[in-house]
């Protein structure tokens, strides 16, 4: 098991507009209503980078700033971890294009095909010299940025920006890899409690167990939380949002990581 | 840092395959960079590993199969690395074991290879294109821990040429944290049109074998490589004594002038080895041969280390292996603290006269204990190892 606590969380995804937005929906106060969400540019990066960056990144960008602002701490002042299957697929499909086509390569383009592109822009917007990891794992990919960003946590005894993120392939790819909407998860996780703090959240890995259908309170949420590897995060927002302790499990491959989240007042409630 | 030991490594690279063929080509100072006739690429050099071409994966696992994963099955095969893991295996329980590994461009090449088959009506990629298993990023981490048949936690890391030296620190990490007692890590790059042309649009591919640290220094040569190392808290072996990583926050391609992230990275893996600047007997260099990489990493030695310190760049012989360079440097340097070497630049004619680091350009045979690796990637990711013998 490793523990940490969330001090900020942050979310984009379609109707689901930063957490100020987002809450009451969770917490089922407010009637949720699909529309697409595209983030714009972040404030944060300058004017010259924010046209080249596409809407993976801008996803990113926009929940790791909303996180940032969330736990009131200096853009880029803490480490990083990026999560993402996709990576910027509009990137990925123009690069396979050009190259079929025996056109010239962009420059641009090319160091944007990294998959640590929007960990790069981040460290760029904030002039931040401090360590990010960018991490992928297909489907598993939530479970194994909670595994890797609670371990950092831990051993490095400092908070940590998690931004786990999934945007759409565009077409061929998305035959191949289909994915619902565009969403994202930002937290900020540090190793102590403080007043700050919104959660305690523990893991446990499972070799050889499979992860179980957890259901979400808001079922219209259901299709987003298992077309897109981001949304499987879903039930930590609501219990954060509805501060309800929740337990459920993210799967990786045939093994599983299971999940707790306990809300402070939650878990002070209890002790009263 | 509490060190890790290395109980198993393999590595697989255009200078050869196994540790007694990269330490005979490292000893003969034989370059393994040829003219490219990769695909249709017809600039520069590359390190070609042959063998991949004709290399089959296990029956069993045949849905992985690309370049990538069919270079990191080659690695897997050699010098009893996947009897070793099969043996850590029994000791711990399979679950117990984490698989993480770095890559920047994983099976891409098959992606390459379904463009140029696409349906001319509906535009869609042909069926037998496996996305899941050949380009996504996650493909190569899947594909070893199943043939090592392992279930522990898994993951890829990409940041680009550093990702496989990246896998060391998170391993550090998950192996503290107690949800795992040991883990596989390093990785593979192999050659595609992505990179080959990705690089040459960035006018970073040098017309000749690449020369770091040369006066003339005109680019890259790319290479492919697959290596892997096997990290527990006990055995025998060479330990990761300490790590140290940073951002540039600078630019997505071009490192910081003043080097301050590297600076930043290796200062920290100093520290966190616990060790002293004389203590360190060798830097292997990132040293990719660009102007801008090379200057900006003897800088960061120089403001680091100063100028006692040997440092050479092993990229004259296996080409810039991308997200597999640091894997492919750390075993190199894992041979030379056990054999007793030290690999001066290979293909420098005069050495820039502007450097003030004490880079060697002849090998060197004297005791090693104690080698600094250092890898550097795009979006100004730096990462430094420092490795050597436990005291």
């Amino acid at each position: 098991m490793i523990d940490g606590f969330i001090n900020a969380v942050s979310v984009c995804g379609p109707g689901l507009e930063g957490w100020r937005h987002s809450r009451p929906i969770l917490a089922g106060q407010q009637q949720y209503a699909w529309r697409e969400t595209l983030p714009t540019a972040p404030s944060i990066l300058p004017p010259n980078e924010r046209r080249r960056v596409g809407a993976a990144v801008r996803l990113a960008l926009t929940i790791a700033q909303q996180a940032h602002d969330m736990a009131d701490l200096a853009p880029g002042s803490i480490g990083s971890v990026f999560a993402t299957s996709n990576g910027d697929g509009a990137v990925m499909h123009a690069m396979l294009e050009t190259l079929a086509a025996g056109e010239p390569v962009s420059p641009t383009r090319f160091h944007n095909s990294v998959h640590n592109a929007a960990a790069g822009y981040w460290s760029i917007a904030t002039g931040s010299q401090q360590s990010a990891s960018c991490l992928a794992g297909h489907d598993a990919t939530p479970a194994a940025a909670l595994l890797k960003v609670l371990a950092t946590v831990r051993a490095t005894q400092q908070p940590q920006l998690l931004c786990v993120y999934e945007a759409p392939m565009p077409p061929p790819l998305d035959a191949k890899r289909p994915t619902v909407d565009a969403f994202g998860v930002g937290l900020v996780l540090a190793p102590k409690v403080s007043e700050t703090a919104l959660a305690r959240l523990c893991v446990t890995y499972r070799p050889g167990l499979a992860a179980e259908r957890d259901a979400l309170n808001l079922t219209a949420l259901q299709v987003l939380a298992r077309g897109n590897p981001a949304a499987r995060l879903l039930p930590l927002l609501e219990a954060l949002a509805r501060n309800v302790s929740v337990t459920f499990s993210l799967a990786l491959l045939e093994s599983s990581l299971q999940v707790r989240v306990q809300p402070w007042s939650a878990v002070s409630e209890s002790l009263n | 840092m509490r060190p890790l030991v290395l109980t198993a490594t393999t590595i697989v690279s255009a200078i050869g395959r196994g540790s007694t063929a990269t330490l005979g080509t490292l000893r003969s100072r034989r370059s393994g960079l040829v003219p490219c006739d990769f695909a249709d690429v017809r600039n520069g050099y590359i390190g070609r590993v042959p063998e991949v071409e004709t290399h089959a994966l296990p029956p069993a696992l045949a849905l992985f199969n690309c370049r990538n994963n069919r270079l990191a099955d080659l690695a897997l095969r050699t010098d009893g690395f996947a009897d070793a893991v099969a043996a850590a295996r029994d000791r711990y329980g399979p679950g117990r074991i984490a698989v993480i590994l770095g890559t920047s461009t994983s099976g891409v090449l098959s992606a390459e290879e379904a463009y140029r088959s696409r349906d001319t009506m509906t535009g869609l990629l042909p069926p037998s294109f496996d996305y899941t298993h050949t380009h996504d990023m996650f493909s190569l981490a899947h594909f070893v821990r199943s043939a090592l048949e392992l279930c522990g936690p898994a993951m890829v890391i990409s940041t680009a040429c550093a990702s496989s030296a990246q896998t060391f620190i998170d391993a550090c990490h998950l192996i503290e944290s107690g949800e795992c007692d040991a883990a596989v890590v390093g990785g593979a790059d192999s050659l595609c049109g992505m990179t080959l042309r990705g690089f040459a649009s960035l006018d970073l591919i040098s017309p000749v074998p690449c020369r770091p640290c040369d006066a003339d220094r005109a680019g890259i040569s790319i290479g492919e490589a697959a290596g892997f190392a096997l990290l527990e808290q006990t055995g025998d072996g060479i330990a990761l004594l300490g790590c140290g990583a940073s951002c540039d926050g600078y630019h997505m391609s071009a490192p910081h002038p003043q080097a301050s992230g590297a600076i930043a990275a290796m200062k920290a893996a100093l520290t966190s080895s616990g060790l002293e600047v004389v203590d360190i007997d060798y830097i292997n260099l990132h040293g990719t041969g660009t102007l801008a990489n090379d200057a900006m990493e003897d800088r960061a030695v120089e403001a680091v280390l100063g100028n006692a310190t040997a440092c050479s760049s092993t990229k004259g012989w296996t080409g810039h292996t991308l997200g597999a360079s640091g894997i492919l440097e750390i075993v190199i340097g894992e041979l030379c603290i056990r054999q007793g070497i030290l690999p001066g630049c290979l293909n420098v004619t005069k050495l820039d006269p502007s450097f003030r680091s004490r880079v060697i350009l002849h090998n060197e045979e004297r005791p090693v204990h104690t080698v600094m690796s250092n890898a550097f990637g795009f979006g100004g990711i730096n990462c430094s190892l420092v490795f050597g013998q436990v005291r």
